[in-house]
């Protein structure tokens, strides 16, 4: 009963307001965070400058494949979980604020520039959903019907200026952007994208919308600015026809693969991370890594990228210096290591062990551990400066 | 003396019978190994079809789901995978007797992580 001894532990000490007979200080948010623990469906409300848990808040449902995206001023984590639970948590009170039940089969979700609007990417049924951000209350729904009767599952959900939201329709094989300035009035333009989009992610000025492509050697571009132009495929034939190796797990795109003037992309059914010069969109290097790649992660500064990989190579990390395109560190934080998350400049980075149930904190200068927490199955880390973020 | 036609079958069928229940039986893998294969099926299967195998990018594999679905196509479907499909074939981590017992589970409901038959 370790967990509940900690959260009867630290309220008081860590966490603001709620009634503490000792008034601890006020405390912002900004080093705060949040880590799935999916066994038990409960989230540790973290500090990184600590480097400790301060509160466990149970009772967040089935929590495979979970995502948080943040408020803007960092106190709530909108939790979204695999079984259409979309829970607002509070950071600070480390308790939940409100939880919904808004899916039967859903994959994460997104906040909207000016805050106001949350929005639910849903398998099923697919499409999105918009709620408010203060109440869940259900704004509006753009169902991913493609033709009519049939729904695709909806991918790659990203956050655009002029409360727009972009997307990708797995069946379909489309981009859709949806418009919601109206948030109960949806208008939404389709384009045609190319085969089994699974992921994608935009670019951190919020302009080019990339999505990664199963069916396809190659990835689709869609340049927000220009959205006349349509869809562009980049990194066509990137395969060069070879038999892709089969993918036991699906790689993750965020706008955290972009530094430097360079995007780093997983090349999906291969054992190497692309580049692409974010000018011309064309292939300036492939780095061969240990095995399928996962995430690709840029450190904040963009001198490194830290890449984890897909079972059953999922025991190692490793480390790409970026001005010599090639691997200098492999690291064995833990089995089955899901997910990494950068301090918001760079100087650590937290690295989920599912099968060891533990997070190791490394300094990302020395690459040695600086710190370990225990936790339960843990998969997805969300630190706080998520919230000022495009595309997060 | 030849014994009556009758009786050769219902033996040679009873024979059968009797010889499938043990070759399943036999060929259920050891309760280690099952747990290994429980742990797999909902991580790593998970990661396409959901931890309680309700559903993701792949389809729901919960008993009412597979219900009419032949055995046999399931099994070659795991060892095999689905070409053009997101579907990879497993056969590297499991042997085609323990597809066929992941399948047969998947249709009962599968055990909890953790847990053996
Ligand atoms: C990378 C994603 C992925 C992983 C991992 C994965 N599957 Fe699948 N699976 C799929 C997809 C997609 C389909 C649907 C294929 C199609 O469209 O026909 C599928 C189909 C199936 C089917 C056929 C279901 C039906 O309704 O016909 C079975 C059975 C199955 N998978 C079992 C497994 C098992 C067991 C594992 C783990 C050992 C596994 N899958 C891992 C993606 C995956």
């Amino acid at each position: 009963m370790k967990l509940a001894r900690l959260l009867f532990a630290v309220p008081c000490a860590a966490l603001l307001l709620a009634g503490c007979a000792s008034n601890p200080a006020p405390r912002g948010t900004g080093d705060l965070g949040l880590i799935i623990e999916r066994a038990n469906g409960q989230v540790a409300v973290v500090s990184h400058t600590t480097r400790e848990r301060l509160a466990t808040v149970p009772g967040l449902g089935d929590l495979s494949h979970a995502h948080v995206t943040y408020s803007r001023d960092g106190r709530y984590g909108y939790v979204f979980g695999r079984d259409g639970g979309l829970t607002k948590v509070d950071l600070l009170r480390a308790r939940i604020d409100r939880r919904i039940i808004q899916a039967g089969n859903s994959i994460g979700g997104s906040i909207s520039q000016d805050g106001r609007l949350v929005v639910a990417q849903n398998y099923d049924p697919g499409g999105i959903k918009v709620f408010d951000a203060d109440t869940l209350e259900q704004l509006s729904e753009v169902p991913a019907e493609y033709a009519p009767g049939q729904r695709a599952k909806v991918v790659g959900l990203a956050d655009l200026p002029g409360q727009r939201f972009a997307y990708a329709l797995f069946e379909a094989g489309e981009i859709w952007v949806t418009d919601l300035s109206d948030p109960r009035k949806p208008r939404t333009q389709r384009f045609t994208a190319g085969r089994q989009p699974y992921d994608a992610l935009v670019t951190p000025d919020g302009r080019h919308f990339i999505a990664g492509l199963f069916g396809e050697d190659g990835l689709a571009m869609l340049d927000i600015w220009h959205k006349e132009r349509g869809v562009q495929k980049i990194l066509a034939g990137y395969g060069k026809g070879e038999e892709a190796l089969p993918v036991y797990k699906m790689p993750h795109l965020r706008g955290w693969a972009v530094a430097g003037g360079h995007a780093y992309l997983p090349a999906i059914g291969r054992h190497e991370v692309l580049v692409v010069d974010t000018r011309t969109w064309q292939e300036v290097a492939r780095i061969p890594v240990h095995s399928q790649p996962v995430f690709v992660m840029a450190r904040p500064d963009g001198r490194q990228v830290w890449v984890n990989f897909a079972f059953p190579d999922n025991a190692k990390v490793q480390v790409i210096d970026t001005q010599e395109r090639r691997v200098i560190d492999t690291l064995e934080p833990g089995r089955a290591v899901l997910h990494m998350e950068f301090t918001p400049r760079g100087e650590a980075v937290w690295v989920s062990s599912r099968d060891d149930n533990k997070v190791v904190v490394y300094d990302t200068e020395t690459r040695k551990p600086v710190a370990e927490l225990p936790a339960a199955h843990p998969s997805g880390i969300f630190f706080t400066s998520r919230a000022v973020r495009i595309g997060f | 003396m030849k014994p009556p036609p009758l009786l050769v079958h219902v033996a040679v069928l009873l024979g059968a019978a009797f010889a499938a229940a043990y070759a399943a039986a036999a060929a259920d893998p050891q309760p280690t190994r099952q747990r290994e294969l429980v742990s797999m099926v909902r991580q790593d299967c998970g990661s396409c079809h959901g931890l309680t195998l309700a559903g993701g990018l792949g389809p729901a594999l919960l008993p009412h789901a597979l219900a009419e679905k032949p055995v046999d196509s399931m099994v070659a479907t795991v060892m095999n995978g689905r070409p053009g499909t997101a579907m990879p074939g497993w056969s590297r981590f499991m042997s085609e007797p323990e597809a066929e017992w992941v399948v047969r589970e998947l249709m009962r409901g599968f055990p909890a992580a953790g847990e053996a038959r």
